[in-house]
């Protein structure tokens, strides 16, 4: 498997020191698979269900049994979720890779320099600039999303794109990552013998720095994506009219239908439900080798 | 170095601290200001209102107001016992994972993650289905077994969502105190088993001392987070109002104060308590955390 090799090739030492499984009793190996056995099938039954779900109509949906399948109506659902309401449902898929994908990237190329000038310069209020950047892990969501709402308000940006694209510039936790990343990366006897050769330090930045940043700023984009990809709590915020809804918003609105209006999209919810994940499972599959590693980095936090 | 290099460096962050004073300390500062004013309606209520300066009164309210306690409170409860059998969980999965050979581990790592990869609104979703009594497999599961068990009542309703966070939280934090298990230099273990130490003796002596750290910070991100639980409840409000008040966490009373009853003033003043009682809990918990471990 591709993700042993992977860690066997950059840590030679630790196939080496792993227990061994013979030197262990065969009934104790056993507890151990069938306790991980039951703990995946924790993990993935739900995931099957709305997989099913989502190849249900209405009558098999609410009849049938929930954990197999029961005719196969996944192409009339699909149909039916793209053309409910005009589309409106394409309409949120392409905001929140809008949202999601260009507020990442700006906020990825911020949080890269940032990161780079905190760990490779002295300079007077460096400290400062990360105390701010470790002390906002704290505060609470709340507190910057509504007056971020009603200063938004006054300069008319609310229900507009950029409500949601400008806060996704400023990430303080890709600037964290950042500059752990730019620690490991970047050795400053390169930017030295870079400046020796004349090169500016724009140039330094954008031709050495950043290319050699393209793991560390591939988890740090990856993880900016799935945060602005799940977000709730500004989207709902900060827009009004559906035209500008993220998948998150519109799924929120779906699935409370039935009890403000009497209307049932239960089958339309999940089929949206599975397909929002769709984006979310490929990109951390490709990406797997960098988002493990971000996983463990949040760990230094 | 070089003077002028060092200007160019913090030239890198400024567009960081532009965007910080704009979309942190100026929102932060404005919310503040806001909780010191309070909308009055000027004459006899015709006239609109004006915002007129009244000190603390907004925090000295947020303070009394027993929506805001209660909600506070509630998810304080919550929190002491749901993250507890999360983290438990979690390092449980991991310490398996652990005794297990690499290619294995890998295998149960990937499917253990699987909920994390999903988005917390689609989760709460995708529970909400499978508890609802229509179209979801439990109610009837239950029901096999001889349970009447109903999801959204009111005694079940923090159980049924300390599931789903218990669900979507497992893997994440399995994977933070698995990699500090690997940390563990393996001669302790080989030394301890020349001495006859049992593997369960070995986990529970030597590997969860080491893996402290891991926990104390999965389990301060968590409090973090609960804190300011949000979704899930608005998504089971969604489907049972009645059970799921619109003030049942203290978010949800921000919210509703601002956007329900336009109070923007004694909602600023309560994401400012908040905020501090946030920053309280972090504090005293690793003051707890640290104490211990001397």
């Amino acid at each position: 498997m591709a993700l042993t090799e992977e860690r066997t090739r950059t840590h030679p030492v630790r196939r080496i020191n792993k227990p061994d499984p013979a030197a262990r009793s065969r009934g104790g190996q056993r507890f151990l698979l069938v306790g991980l056995a039951l703990a995946s099938a924790y993990s993935l039954f739900p995931v099957w269900w709305l997989i099913v779900a989502a190849t249900k109509d209405r009558t098999a949906l609410y009849q049938s049994n929930g954990l197999w399948f029961s005719g196969w109506h996944l192409w009339t659902n699909l149909h039916q979720l793209f053309t409910y309401e005009n589309g409106i449902f394409l309409r949120w898929t392409a905001n929140s890779f809008l949202y999601a994908g260009v507020g990442s990237l700006g906020g990825t190329l911020i949080a890269l320099a940032t990161g780079y000038g905190l760990a490779r310069f002295q300079f007077p209020g460096r400290n400062l600039v990360f105390a701010c950047v470790v002390g906002s892990f704290l505060v609470p969501i709340a507190l910057l999303t509504l007056p971020l709402y009603l200063l938004f308000s006054k300069i008319g940006l609310v229900d507009t794109p950029w409500a949601m694209l400008i806060p996704c510039l400023i990430n303080p936790f890709s600037v964290y990552l950042a500059k752990v990343y730019t620690e490991a990366a970047i050795p400053y006897e390169l930017l030295e013998a870079a400046r020796i050769d004349g090169a500016g330090e724009l140039r330094i930045f954008f031709s050495i720095v950043l290319r050699m940043m393209t793991t560390g700023g591939a988890t740090v984009f990856l993880l900016a994506f799935v945060n602005t990809w799940n977000a709730f709590f500004l989207p709902l915020t900060v827009l009004r009219g559906e035209q500008n809804w993220t998948l998150n918003l519109g799924l929120y609105n779906w699935s409370g239908k039935r009890l403000e209006s009497g209307v049932d999209l239960t089958g339309l919810v999940l089929t949206g439900a599975l397909l929002s994940i769709v984006p979310m499972a490929v990109m951390m599959i490709a990406m797997r080798r960098y988002w493990r590693s971000g996983v463990t980095l949040g760990a230094l936090k | 170095m070089v003077r002028s290099q060092r200007w160019k460096g913090a030239a890198f962050t400024v567009p960081f601290q532009l965007g910080f004073v704009f979309l942190y300390l100026i929102p932060i500062g404005y919310a503040v200001h806001e909780s010191l004013y309070r909308s009055q309606s000027s004459g006899l209520g015709l006239g609109g209102t004006t915002d007129e300066f009244s000190g603390l009164a907004n925090y000295h309210q947020g303070l009394t107001d027993p929506a805001f306690l209660d909600s506070v409170l509630r998810v304080l409860v919550f929190a002491c016992v749901q993250i507890p059998v999360m983290l438990l969980i979690s390092l449980l999965l991991a310490l398996f994972l652990d005794a297990l050979t690499s290619r294995a581990a890998g295998r149960f790592r990937i499917l253990l993650l699987v909920p994390y990869m999903i988005p917390g609104v689609v989760a709460a979703i995708v529970w909400i289905n499978l508890y609802s009594p229509d179209v979801g497999p439990l109610t009837p599961l239950a029901k096999a077994f001889g349970l009447d068990w109903n999801f959204f009542a009111p005694s079940m309703v923090w159980p049924s969502i300390g599931n789903l966070l218990t669900w979507h939280g497992i893997g994440y934090n399995m994977v933070i105190i698995y990699s500090a298990l690997q940390g563990v230099p393996r001669e302790l273990f080989e030394a301890a088993r020349l001495d006859g130490a049992s593997e369960s003796r070995i986990a529970l002596s030597i590997k969860v001392p080491y893996v402290r750290g891991a926990l104390v910070l999965t389990g301060m991100l968590s409090i973090i987070q609960m804190l300011q639980i949000f979704n899930e409840p608005a998504l089971f409000r969604n489907v049972t109002p009645q059970t799921v008040s619109d003030s049942f966490t203290p978010i949800m009373v921000i919210y509703n104060q601002a956007f329900n009853a336009g109070n923007y003033h004694y909602a600023a003043a309560l994401s400012v308590l908040l905020a501090l009682i946030l920053g309280v809990a972090s504090f005293l918990f690793y003051r707890l955390t640290a104490k211990e471990a001397d």
